[in-house]
């Protein structure tokens, strides 16, 4: 029998039972569109953390003091040895030495109870400089950021995160109210806008006080010219890795190190925080995922049933298209493509469903759905699969038949 | 108790023959030997045919009868290769098929054997035309001489005009001819048919009736089982059956 013989076939006998086909398709179509929609919207919300992340500034590189690796793989002193330092900072602040980078921020930190009347609150303190609003690409929400002269003075000035503030004074508008540290009353001049969190750490319950006031003020750890971190603004996202060249190459310098296996710092680049981010999302596209494959299984028992029928049910005919010289191979390939056609149609009608849906739910939802063109395709072919896997044993047993027994059936 | 070749093919037909089978005219078309059929059911063994002896030459018209369940749809069904012998053997236009497989089998049934049925056994969804081109389907003739192919055959048996018609829309005679179209489409070796006048009322029946004596006079090898005597007058040689042997001498009907 000729291909195309076998394949109009196996599509007329779909057509001449078409309430039955596309009853035995919804299976498939329900799989397939909410594997379309399970996927756009794991995509979608991904995307949306990798946005999220990526305005915090993927232009953006971080300097850690300690060495991320050493030879077995673990971590040795990072973020918690004093090897970077004030000096550092300055330093890579020249546009000479570092000419990639626009801005520097240092960040010295220390986790300090702050009081306002009977309230207090306990949150990371970080004495920085006024480039770090630009740096961080973060903004106020209230007053302003502390300026130059409050740094050269070393004023006791502080601006809060928006969750501190809320913790402190159960408002954020709070400008020109006084909290104190250690015994020494601080001015809030500024509040910040909220900026969500990144992995497990809020990025709006802080403190921001000028680096001069957290060396000369608060630090009480001796090591009054060590920062935790410096951050490093590139010109742009496309000259991140030159800027994290020359930065490397100023600190190895000013440390006196010869080779970059001995370096007493890390520099980092924002991206493996959205690495960090992303993994949880893939973990929640897995599981939707998963669950919209149950659904397809369930598709897949349907179609095997249907086909079970509809091989008892055409017993004669089957029987018929023995006699008049069909092999069991060619009655197996007919009921395996009728199933293999009723997989793809539910497939491609279940595609054009999910991307209906995943067009018109984001208004209503207000969550972002990712269509992604290898996942349509995937879903179609996958449907096919099914078709065929749950088509085999109905297909089988067709062929089986006598094609005496089958012409006596009534 | 051997079935004899019972008429000698007259001179004239065989001048006359638009299209024999085999070149041969004297090899037979069907050789059967020995041929026993036993069915196990559970258990119980039950031989259905006991030993049968038969040739058929090109272009004779043989009709085989005999009581209920003296087994004549089994003889039916072995000469049609639609189930294969116990014992014995037999050999279809020179072919072997007694031990064949179910995939030659099929090919056999598909080249040698035209099939007519009790019940027609024409498919709903398909025309007329469509029904009549099903086996060349199975034989991989292309779409354009099938079609042509059919609609001469269909032509043949006066039904040019209800190509397109569905069974649903021919009456049971007219739904027995697509059927004889369907068994002559492939030019088959011979044509089997089982009951053909079964389910016809008699205008219908006569109809078929003539369909296959033209068929004969055409120089088509028919076998025709029934159980009406008036049915089997028609033919040139009349086999009878009874518990699964041929009984007393086969009966030669000048016509
Ligand atoms: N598949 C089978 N299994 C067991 N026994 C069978 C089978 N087919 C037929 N028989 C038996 O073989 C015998 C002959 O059956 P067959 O169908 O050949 O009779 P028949 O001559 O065609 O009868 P009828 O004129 O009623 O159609 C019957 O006794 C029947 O019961
Ligand atoms: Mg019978």
């Amino acid at each position: 029998m000729r291909t195309a013989d076998l394949l109009s076939s196996s599509w007329s006998a779909i057509r001449s039972h078409k309430m039955r086909s596309l009853l035995t398709m919804l299976g498939i179509v329900v799989g397939i569109a909410s594997v379309v929609l399970t996927v756009g919207l794991g995509l979608g919300t991904q995307k949306d953390v990798s946005d999220q992340i990526a305005s915090l500034g993927s232009d953006l590189l971080i300097v850690s003091p300690g060495s991320s690796t050493d030879d077995s793989g673990t971590r040795g002193g990072f973020g918690s040895a004093q090897t970077l330092t004030l000096t550092d900072a300055e330093a890579l602040a020249s546009t000479v030495a570092v000419p990639d980078a626009v801005g520097v921020a240092a960040e010295k930190t220390s986790d300090l109870s702050l009081e306002y009347g009977e309230s207090n609150w306990t949150t990371t303190v970080t004495g920085t400089s006024t480039s770090w609003t630009d740096v961080r690409s973060r903004e106020l929400l209230y007053g302003d950021f502390f300026t130059e002269d409050e740094v050269t003075s070393a004023a006791d000035v502080i601006v809060l995160g928006s969750e501190t503030a809320h913790e402190l004074f159960g408002s954020t508008a709070v400008v020109g109210q006084d909290v104190v540290i250690d015994g020494d009353s601080f001015e809030v001049v500024g509040v910040l806008a909220e900026a969500g969190s990144s992995g497990d750490t809020s990025l709006d319950d802080l403190a921001v006080v000028p680096m001069t006031t957290m060396v000369e003020t608060l630090d009480d750890s001796g090591a009054s010219e060590a920062v935790q971190t410096i951050y490093l603004k590139a010109a742009s996202s496309d000259v991140l890795s030159a800027a994290s060249q020359e930065a490397q190459n100023l600190l190895l310098n000013l440390h006196g190190i010869a080779s970059v296996d001995d370096a007493d710092f890390t520099i980092d680049v924002q991206d493996s925080l959205i690495d960090a981010a992303t993994s949880v999302y893939e973990q929640l596209t897995i599981l939707l995922t998963g669950i919209a494959a149950l659904a397809l299984l369930v598709g897949g028992i349907g179609v095997m049933n249907i086909m079970l029928v509809s091989v008892t049910e055409r017993t004669r005919e089957i029987g018929l298209r023995k006699a008049l010289g069909a092999a069991p191979a060619t009655i197996r390939n007919q009921f395996l493509i009728e199933a293999m056609i009723l997989g793809l149609s539910g497939g491609a009608i279940g595609v054009v469903i999910g991307v209906g849906l995943a067009l018109a739910l984001p208004s209503v939802l207000g969550s972002t759905i990712v269509i992604s063109g290898l996942a349509l395709v995937v879903s179609v072919v996958v449907a096919v699969g099914i078709g065929a896997v749950f088509g085999v044993y109905p297909a089988a047993r067709a062929a089986r038949l006598a094609p005496i027994d089958a012409l006596r059936d009534q | 108790m051997t079935a004899r070749r019972a008429a000698p093919h007259d001179e004239d037909r065989q001048m006359t023959s638009p299209s024999t089978v085999m070149l041969d005219l004297d090899a037979p078309v069907i050789e059967l030997s020995g041929a026993r059929k036993t069915y196990l059911t559970g258990d119980i063994e039950f031989e259905a045919l006991r030993g049968i002896d038969c040739r058929i030459y090109p272009g004779e018209y043989v009709a085989i009868v005999g009581p209920s369940g003296s087994g004549k749809s089994t003889l039916m069904n072995i000469l049609g290769c639609l189930d294969v012998l116990t014992e014995g053997s037999y050999v279809l236009a020179g072919e072997d098929v007694s031990h064949m497989n179910e995939v030659s089998l099929a090919s056999a049934r598909n080249r040698r054997i035209g099939f007519v049925f009790q019940q027609f056994h024409l498919l709903p969804s398909l025309t007329a035309v469509g029904n009549v081109e099903l086996p060349l389907v199975y034989a991989g003739v292309a779409p354009g001489e099938r079609r042509e192919r059919a609609l001469a055959a269909l032509d043949r048996v006066g039904l040019a005009d209800k190509a397109r018609n569905h069974p649903g829309q021919l009456s049971g005679g007219q739904q027995q001819r697509v059927a004889i179209a369907r068994a002559l489409v492939t030019e088959p070796a011979i044509v089997l048919a089982d009951e053909p006048t079964g389910n016809l009322d008699s205008r219908s029946t006569a109809d078929v009736l003539g369909m296959l004596d033209d068929l004969h006079a055409e120089g088509s090898t028919i076998v025709l089982i029934t159980h009406e005597a008036d049915v089997a007058a028609r033919a040139q040689t009349i086999y009878n059956v009874t518990d699964g042997q041929f009984v007393g001498d086969s009966v030669g009907i000048a016509k």
